[in-house]
């Protein structure tokens, strides 16, 4: 069920001196089961446009539609939006407030107003899911280490059972070990769990090993979008978003001038490898 | 959600009232809220009307902006008005089935209504013209004499100022938590009185943790930067009055004698 962004415009603090433009005339389709990144600077509107996606914000004019049905419509229920539409906050472990990591996972599928059974079940599964340990189920989350507390997180908001997933910086202040561990959670959420994913990171190489597509945000327009070789193809144009090409294509561009006959179009780290076994066999 | 409280909000623009000194502003508001409470009566109500109007017009900021802070205390405003206007023994002006409602409290609910309209008006002008570093600096710098008697002005005016930058900050949190609680299917809305206390449980735990672990982290920061208190601490910006400071020291006199003269002259102050 694919989410269409129509003519979506945003304006924050409209009326005011701070009066500015956060998203211009942004139009999308994002086709189930894609998993898509979303990367720009600091301040490009990326974090804006996924809070429209679940109607947490709404727009200044234009409108998103889920399902072929507007969101922003009156009518529209939100709260099970929220539950189609799953997004994970930037530091999402600073929303964790139960007792225990179960009963905090518990939280959203109760809002849902399941029964209690259904609740459990389902805050289970989702802990299984995002790679919790069975003895830190009944402890505080508040005892946890972040990369623990952040996973608990994304356990509360899966244990929704959502058909799209949002992530914004899911990785932000982890260690590398704990960024690929999260990372590959996501991954295996879209290839096993057919959701749709859409992640939102100012880091190329975070993005350019997993996503089937990249969406580049500058100044509250898309300023790319399409796969990555395609986007990493346009160089000159990511410097001036503020944006590098991953390390592994700067290399492969470096080596190129030194003379050897490389691919400079490859974004992942196993592919660099290949190529390079291939070219210096 | 949470960006329509003004109060204690920096609203940035260049004016007059933005480069005045904060020690002015100060005086300035002090002077406008003993003005408010010296007479009850509608002359100096009108001076006083027309004087915030023109401080609104000098700083720059649209009136809008400004009314937007009374948005949260309107409950306790219209709880005010109800007590004057019903609790008020006096002269019958009304009667209302079982209730009576005196002239004595329609005036009493009316004066008591404008002066905390004009008071937050006045003293959000302050906050809104001035940036909380400024404010603070201004504030210790007065309240220096108060030394001598051993209090710790200093660390007053720190503690103010940081009370104050974190308004915003925690602010911005509480928008942030309610967002995702948010995204996880929480209702703040529907239910009654007790489901909707018991929906602030998510949102004031991860707050209150989030401001204990900033303040930790203050204090660390401060503690590295080899913070120990005021004494013999200097400033990057020192306070100097400029020309246009001494000459809003003047016109505030020039207001406050206006409001004794009119308030002692003509006093009007029936309403009805």
């Amino acid at each position: 069920m694919p989410i269409i962004i129509d003519h979506l415009n945003y304006i924050y603090e409209s009326g005011t001196a701070m009066e500015t433009a956060a998203l211009k005339d942004i139009c999308l389709t994002i086709p189930d089961g894609q998993f898509v990144g979303v990367i720009g600077h600091t301040g490009s509107g990326k974090s804006t446009l996924i809070q429209h996606l679940n109607g947490l914000i709404c727009p200044s004019s234009g409108t998103v539609y889920y399902n072929g049905e507007d969101i922003f419509d009156e009518d529209y229920d939100k709260k099970t939006l929220r539950s189609k539409v799953g997004l994970v906050f930037q530091y999402p472990e600073h929303q964790l407030f139960e007792a225990t990591v179960f009963k905090d996972v518990c939280f959203g599928p109760s809002n849902l107003g399941l029964t209690n059974k259904e609740t459990e079940l389902r805050a289970y599964e989702a802990l299984k899911l995002a790679g919790v340990k069975d003895d830190h189920f009944y402890q505080s989350p508040f005892d946890l280490s972040g990369g623990e507390k952040r996973r608990v997180a994304i356990a509360g908001v899966l244990a929704m059972k959502p058909e799209v997933l949002i992530l914004d910086e899911p990785t932000a202040g982890l260690d590398p070990q704990g960024r690929k561990e999260i990372l590959s959670l996501i991954k295996k959420l879209q290839v096993q769990g057919g959701m749709t994913i859409l992640l939102v990171s100012h880091s190329m190489d975070d993005v350019a090993e997993y996503v089937d597509r990249i969406i580049v945000m500058n100044a509250g327009t898309v300023f790319l979008d399409g796969t990555p070789k395609e986007v990493f193809r346009q160089e000159a144009g990511l410097q001036e978003a503020g944006l590098q090409v991953p390390q592994v294509t700067q290399i492969m561009h470096r080596l190129k001038k030194e003379g050897f006959d490389v691919d400079t179009e490859v974004v992942t780290l196993a592919g660099a490898l290949e190529n390079l076994c291939n070219v210096l066999r | 959600m949470l960006r329509d409280i003004t109060l204690g909000q920096y609203y940035q623009t260049d004016s007059i009232l933005h480069r005045l000194d904060p020690r002015v502003k100060l005086a300035g508001t002090f002077v406008y809220l003993i003005s408010l409470f010296l007479f009850k009566n509608i002359t100096v109500y009108i001076v006083a009307i027309l004087f915030l109007g023109c401080m609104i017009r000098l700083a720059k900021i649209p009136f809008r902006f400004i009314a937007r802070g009374l948005r949260p205390v309107i409950i306790l405003l219209l709880i005010t008005a109800g007590f004057n206007l019903f609790l008020t023994p006096g002269e019958k002006w009304l009667q209302l089935w079982t209730i009576t409602i005196s002239k004595e409290g329609v005036s009493n609910a009316f004066y008591t209504v404008l002066r905390l309209i004009l008071l937050i008006f006045g003293s959000s002008l302050l906050t809104l013209t001035t940036t909380p570093n400024r404010l603070t600096d201004g504030l210790e710098k007065s309240l220096k004499p108060l030394e001598t008697v051993k209090v710790p002005v200093h660390e007053i005016a720190m503690m103010i100022s940081i009370a104050l930058r974190f308004i915003p900050i925690l602010m911005e949190e509480t928008d942030k938590i309610m967002k995702a609680q948010l995204a996880r299917g929480a209702d703040f809305e529907s239910g009654n009185f007790v489901r909707k206390i018991k929906a602030l449980v998510p949102i004031l735990i991860p707050l209150f943790v989030s401001a204990f672990r900033r303040a930790n982290d203050l204090a660390m920061a401060m503690e590295a930067r080899c913070y120990r208190g005021g004494e013999g601490r200097t400033k990057m910006k020192p306070l100097k009055y400029a020309g246009r400071d001494i000459k809003a020291y003047f016109m505030l006199a020039g207001y406050l004698t206006l409001v004794i003269v009119i308030g002692k002259c003509f006093p009007i102050h029936v309403i009805i």
